[in-house]
């Protein structure tokens, strides 16, 4: 276990592009950290910052109260599972798990063995510490059936499963987690969420994890990091992250599903502010200062539903059942917004039905920057 | 384009296999005759055996006895001077192409694309143009007579091997190269212990076409080894052809022929699994 902190951290590639600034990050003792962002980010480069597979173009890592900047990827106590988990294909399962520490073993020469009983002795010891670690970590994740396996044999989970596994029998202090699940289909991957989760807990491990995919990020992490344009965005609980998100990208990105943005002109009437768009009027609530002129809000769909006289008046576009929800797309002049209703409060309306949708309160409102105002 | 009739496809690699294997098939039975029957058989004078009449297995080991000056030594030397030359020649060139296709492939360094095409432009320059040059370097380097000559320069890379390997190695997932270097390989342990196991089809491809050539190879030994007793086999089967070429003797001529090719027949068998998934994977991808 360490923390790991980033501190003003940024990556220069050759021909000047830049594809983070500006990172200060800190990972606290076992915290689940969770990267995550559209594709190029830069959430993946600053993962391999850390893991020390990138150089540091600006800025200082620490892990474990070490600077790691000039460290080399096996000397930074960390274990890394990659997206296509990158298991050895040559390699049986138990030797792709012993392979990092067969590398690091102080008693490994066979011909010293031969010659040196003392030293044999060493040696056999070792082999069964490391088989003994090995052993732990497949009990823990069910691979002992398998540990004879080539990874050819495996389905797509169990080798996920494996990448774990190697990391595990390393005991890192820092575990590093690039997209793992991606590969896998969407039942398994929450599956392996949950299980990732309850590994969490049960290790007590510092472990950060890039994902593209808000949900799994909200699912697994402690705190979560948005990045975008190789800039953090916000650092926050899920919670926070829903809540109270900074700027209208973070209220864009996280939440299934998407926020609906509604952008128009700021009125000031004495001290009561208004957003006009072309197809209404609403009042934002009192004590947000708006500077500009423009401004936006943001409603989540499932703070949508029908109200007689909403403030947002359209016609059904599409209505998607799922199960006990359903999602109804409603084109209002000038916007559309998506409205998650209970199943039967979207049982009466057909698609082409004319509706009006209010909200209990306005949820978010940004300035025309698209910061967070109030 | 619809495919032929499995009948036909089969009938057809038959047909083409009976016309490669005839000449291999008749070496074996003119090995086999009497020296008059086999001399009639060069001539055609007799038609065509398919068949030995009268199997002269004899004639096996008076050919091999009868190679260089003294009785079985000259064949066992040279046996043995072609198997430490072709052990040596392998071994380089699968370590040194594939360690020189690695770099090419994975580090990244000013001037390797350059360098890289330098190295392509090297397979363009026929044996013959770098015959004279090699000999007078390695004379000067006192070389002559010892086998020096035809085991170094395989430590320094096969361009086309290199070329294959690179090909090969590029299609290896960037993060096997870093897993493993989160274990704690550099460079060198990382080629030896993961690239190296993974690019089997390509080592068996550059093993055989290698063992082949080095084994067969006429020239090299020719040119750089004087002395009898350091001859090659393929040496020695051209000094045995001088000696015994004329048609009475031309079944030992075969039996020798025959013992020469036979390890390259049965290397070929052995590796042939990985050599065709090789050549494929290279038509397919490379």
């Amino acid at each position: 276990m360490a923390e790991v902190i980033l501190q003003s951290v940024g990556k220069v590639y050759p021909g000047g592009v830049r594809a983070v600034q500006g990172v200060d990050l800190h990972v606290r003792h076992g915290e689940f950290i969770v990267l995550v962002g559209p594709s190029g980010c830069g959430k993946s480069t600053t993962l391999r910052m850390v893991a020390g597979l990138e150089e540091i173009s600006e800025g200082r890592i620490t892990i474990g109260g070490r600077v790691v900047n000039d460290i080399a990827p096996s000397d930074r106590d960390i274990a890394m599972v990659f997206q296509n988990y990158a298991l050895y294909p040559h390699m049986t399962v138990g030797r792709n798990m012993s392979f990092g520490l067969e590398r690091r073993r102080r008693h490994g020469s066979l011909l010293r063995a031969l010659l040196s009983p003392a030293y044999a002795a060493e040696r056999r010891a070792e082999t069964a510490r490391i088989q003994e670690r090995v052993d732990g970590a497949a009990d823990l994740l069910g691979l002992r059936p398998l540990l004879d396996r080539m990874p050819r044999e495996l389905s797509g989970g169990q080798r996920q499963r494996v990448a774990v596994g190697r990391a595990i029998v390393r005991d890192p202090a820092v575990f590093l987690f690039d997209e793992p699940l991606s590969n896998l289909d969407a039942k398994l991957r929450g599956e392996m969420r949950t299980e990732l989760r309850i590994l969490h807990r049960r290790l007590g491990a510092t472990m950060m994890y890039v994902t593209h995919d808000q949900e799994e990020a909200m699912g697994l992490a402690d705190r979560i990091v948005v990045m975008k344009d190789g800039i953090v965005q916000q650092v926050g609980s899920p919670t926070e992250l829903y809540e109270r998100p900074v700027n209208r990208f973070v209220a864009g990105f996280i939440g299934t599903p998407t926020m609906n943005i509604v952008e128009g002109d700021v009125e000031r009437d004495g001290g009561v502010l208004a957003l006009r768009w072309a197809g209404g009027r609403i009042t934002l609530p009192a004590g947000i200062a708006v500077t500009g002129t423009r401004a936006s809000i943001g409603i989540r769909p499932d703070t949508l539903a029908p109200v007689a006289d909403g403030p947002f008046r359209g016609t059904v576009q599409s209505i998607e059942f799922l199960g006990d929800r359903a999602d109804v797309l409603v084109a209002s002049s000038g916007v559309r917004l998506n409205a998650r209703l209970p199943t039967e409060r979207a049982r009466g309306l057909r698609e082409g039905d004319t509706i009006a949708l209010g909200m209990p309160g306005v949820a978010h409102v940004f300035d025309g920057d698209g910061r967070r105002a109030g | 384009m619809t495919s032929p009739r499995p009948w036909l496809q089969g009938a057809l690699l038959a047909a083409g296999s009976v016309v490669f294997l005839f000449p291999l098939w008749w070496m074996v039975v003119v090995s086999l005759e009497t020296p008059e029957r086999a001399g009639a058989a060069m001539t055609g004078s007799d038609g065509i055996a398919l068949w030995p009449r009268d199997p002269q297995w004899g004639n096996y080991a008076e050919a091999l006895a009868e190679m260089g000056s003294e009785p079985w030594v000259g064949f066992i030397n040279a046996l043995a001077n072609s198997i430490v030359v072709t052990t040596l020649v392998v071994v380089g060139t699968v370590l040194s192409s594939s360690l020189v296709g690695f770099a090419f492939a994975r580090l990244r360094w000013r001037g390797s694309g350059v360098l890289f095409t330098v190295m392509l432009a090297t397979m363009m320059l026929p044996g013959q143009v770098t015959l004279i040059p090699l000999f007078l370097l390695f004379r000067g380097l006192g070389w002559i007579d010892t086998i020096l000559p035809l085991a170094v320069p395989a430590f320094f890379g096969n361009a086309f091997f290199i070329f294959m390997y690179r090909q090969f190695i590029l299609q290896v997932p960037e993060s096997l190269v870093e897993a493993a270097k989160v274990d704690g390989h550099g460079w060198l342990g990382i080629w030896w212990t993961v690239i190296l196991p993974l690019c089997r089809p390509v080592t068996a491809i550059c093993a055989v076409f290698t063992f082949i050539g080095t084994w067969n190879d006429f020239m090299g030994p020719l040119v750089y080894l004087h002395a009898e007793e350091q001859s090659t086999l393929a040496v020695a089967l051209n000094s045995f052809r001088n000696q015994y070429g004329g048609l009475d003797d031309v079944h030992l001529l075969m039996a020798a022929s025959l013992v020469t090719m036979l390890p390259c027949i049965i290397l070929f068998i052995a590796a042939q699994r990985q050599f065709v998934e090789g050549l494929a994977r290279g038509a397919v991808k490379g």
